[in-house]
């Protein structure tokens, strides 16, 4: 079977939506002739043309304002921003526009737009280039959130999302874009792939329940696997940020009792504050220890060469599942 | 601010050299070179009936918020003929985006005038179909709108509904405040680039609240439009017929391919931003009274005695419907239903959300619990 990169796998997954949809758009910064700063968008203009990969003008705020009239004219537009830092320009344009939109509208207008994020840390850049806005967004009623953590769910989950007819905030790992998985891509059905807005077990376990999105999932699995022997870790990807779905690590909080939420974002008022506290509501005599989370700092995000230390890794992830046999 | 600046950023008291007029406060037809509007005797009554009702529908209104019937009001009060002559630019095919002040703009646009009132009521957000009528909901963030009329013209190009006489326009509203924003100015670039047929209207009521058109701009407005590389004019906000006519050619020059271009209506608010603004803290009586001299309508009914085109039956006539109308509106507002407290829950998203539904049921259980605590009298 092929190997195939994350970026291949999103950038197959935008050609198969635009093939079966005509109203399928793509907006963005230096998406066109350059196919992206990551190259997700390659060859997607030279063969859908201008019309539909279209190069905008440098400023974040007009790809979504325009993005919506667009979408009131019946398209369906995709636009990527360039890196997680350059979002906030269109915050307004997200928040009180495409996320109100339908609400306002009594139903009787429809967002079917997707903002692509780069997202995360862990390359090396410069700042505003290694962020992790999603509470901003899981945080805003109207808007869907998910956070893709694989190429084969790269592949799906995309197609998905354009599918929506909601606004769809689609957040992708910018540091495992060069990553490659086994995968098929003529072979996914994605009438039968795994559901957009559902959390999924990746590793099954006894002792402790990590939950971990995006980037995260992968350390987390790193960090089970270099416990094994010693620590039984289950890991969920969480996928969907808004709305969550947290039945499957209710699910497992029974079983395991304890439970530990990682993600790159500031821990304050994070995914992981969320997730804790509707355990803690729904599985309160299941659990042995409190819920703990691994985080960034509740710090601006820091130079390149001290990332490492920011960023969890799957030696703080592990401190934490022994903490929680502590208590 | 000395006089001198005054003077840089609206040419002149009467609006400056380039300002197109048609029809003069005192209601002599006067001719332009570029722009001519060739109405017959109804459609010029028409236009006078249009100002009437909406100057109607603006005051009943503002007595219903006084009343304590509307949570604020934004008040249309001067601007009559910059919506109207605007407004009846537009062919049915056209869409336009308003502010939050449109109110003459949407009864062009066939929504009923009770309409708006739910938003300002509160309850609801908007609840006309802006298909139906091609007027988009109202947009409260300051030029947020600018953006979306761009994407929808766009959108319009894709569809190849331009370069032919029965072609679509697109008309975005803004105010002299709005210029200074951030979604405008990037909405004037996309425009340009794209070539998109939109229009952006803009009414220069001469303040953002408080703040005066010199603390958004040291230029005339219009002019700026050259500078995104597309054209600009300034006209007589005050003027429908000019207005009319300015409006027209720029659609019809959006539809048949020609691109973006400006329309700086120059006018002034005469009320104040909405009810809860006090606008005696910051402008002077006088300046109010020497644009009472240049009332829209009132030129409009010199303009139809002089010219025979009305008799004393015909305008009473307009003021009964107009009050027939006033009379429906409040009875309309009165009777509103009340939103019910599950409707919060209602439509936040077009594929349902598994979220909401648990706390729709949540909290309806929790109301209901009121209802067999009383039985009979609900909480």
């Amino acid at each position: 079977m092929a190997k195939t990169t994350f970026i291949k796998a999103l950038n197959a997954g935008l050609r198969k939506a635009m093939e079966e949809d005509e109203k399928v758009l793509l907006m963005g910064e230096d998406i066109g002739k350059l196919g992206g700063v990551f190259r997700i968008t390659d060859g997607l203009q030279k063969d859908f043309g201008e019309e539909r990969v279209i190069d905008t003008p440098l400023a974040e705020s007009g790809i979504l304002g325009t993005a919506i009239g667009m979408a009131m004219r019946g398209y369906r537009p995709v636009c990527e921003i360039q890196f997680d830092g350059f979002v906030y320009p269109a915050y307004d344009q997200i928040v009180s526009q495409l996320a109100k939109m339908h609400y306002r509208s009594q139903g009787k207008i429809k967002m079917p737009i997707v903002v692509r994020i780069p997202f995360g840390g862990g390359i090396g850049a410069v700042e505003h280039h290694s962020e992790s806005p999603e509470a901003y967004f899981a945080h805003t009623a109207g808007l869907k959130v998910v956070a893709c953590s694989n190429p084969a769910d790269g592949y799906t989950m995309i197609q998905q999302a354009i599918r929506s007819d909601d606004p769809v905030i689609f957040l992708e790992p910018k540091r495992r874009y060069h990553e490659k998985a086994e995968l098929d891509l003529d072979a996914v059905d994605l009438a039968s792939a795994y559901p957009l807005h559902q959390s999924r077990i990746v590793r099954e376990g006894a002792g402790c329940t990590v939950v971990a999105y995006g980037p995260m999932v992968k350390t987390a699995l790193e960090a089970a696997t270099a416990a094994e022997g010693e620590r039984d870790i289950e890991v969920i990807d969480l996928r969907t940020l808004s709305p969550l779905d947290l039945d499957p690590v209710y699910a497992s909080v029974q079983k395991t009792g304890r439970l530990v939420v990682v993600h790159e974002a500031p821990g304050n008022l994070g995914m992981g504050s969320e997730v804790a506290a509707r355990v803690t509501e729904r599985c309160f005599y299941s659990l042995e220890a409190p819920v703990l989370r691994v985080t960034g700092f509740d710090t601006p995000y820091p130079a390149a060469r001290v990332e490492e230390e920011y960023l969890p890794d799957l030696d703080r992830v592990l401190d934490a599942v022994d903490r929680t046999f502590s208590f | 601010m000395s006089m001198g600046d005054r003077a840089l950023t609206t040419g002149a008291d009467d609006g400056g050299p380039e300002f197109v007029q048609l029809l003069t406060p005192e209601g002599e037809r006067v001719e332009h070179p570029e722009y001519s509007v060739d109405l017959t005797d109804d459609e010029y009554r028409g236009l006078y009936k249009d100002l009437v009702m909406v100057r109607r529908i603006d005051a009943e209104a503002t007595a219903l918020q006084r009343q304590g019937e509307l949570g604020i009001w934004a008040s249309l009060l001067g601007q009559e003929a910059a919506q109207i002559g605007s407004g009846r630019a537009m062919r049915p095919q056209d869409m336009a985006f308003p502010t939050y002040r449109e109110h003459g703009v949407g009864y062009c646009r066939g929504v009923d005038p009770l309409r708006p009132l739910g938003l300002f009521r509160g309850v609801d957000q908007g609840a006309w179909d802006p298909r139906e009528h091609n007027f988009h909901l109202y947009t409260i963030v300051i030029g947020a709108q600018c953006l979306h009329a761009t994407g929808y013209a766009m959108g319009v190009t894709k569809d190849g509904k331009v370069g032919t006489d029965d072609g679509e326009a697109v008309i975005a509203y803004l105010g002299d405040g709005a210029t200074s924003q951030g979604d405008v100015n990037e909405a004037f670039i996309w425009a340009s680039v794209f070539a998109a047929p939109v229009v952006f209207f803009c009414q220069n009521n001469q303040y953002a609240i408080s703040e005066p058109l010199e603390r958004q701009t040291r230029i005339p407005l219009y002019k700026r439009a050259h500078g995104f590389g597309f054209p600009g004019v300034r006209v007589d906000g005050n003027d429908v017929l000019a207005t009319l006519a300015v409006t027209r050619k720029a659609l019809d020059d959006a539809r048949m391919g020609q691109g973006p271009s400006f329309i700086e209506a120059y006018t002034y608010r005469m009320g104040a931003h909405t009810t809860s603004d006090d606008p005696t803290r910051y402008r002077i009586a006088s300046e109010v009274e020497a644009w009472k001299h240049k009332d829209p309508i009132a030129r409009v009914h010199s303009f139809l005695i002089k010219q025979q085109l009305g008799d004393a039956a015909f305008f009473e006539s307009v003021e009964a419907e107009a009050d027939e109308l006033a009379a429906r509106l409040r009875a309309g507002c009165l009777s509103m239903p009340e939103p019910q407290p599950l409707s919060i829950f209602d439509h936040v998203y077009a594929d349902g959300s598994a979220e909401i539904d648990e706390q729709r049921a949540s909290f309806g259980a929790y109301l209901e619990s009121f209802a067999d605590a009383h039985p009979g009298g609900g909480h």
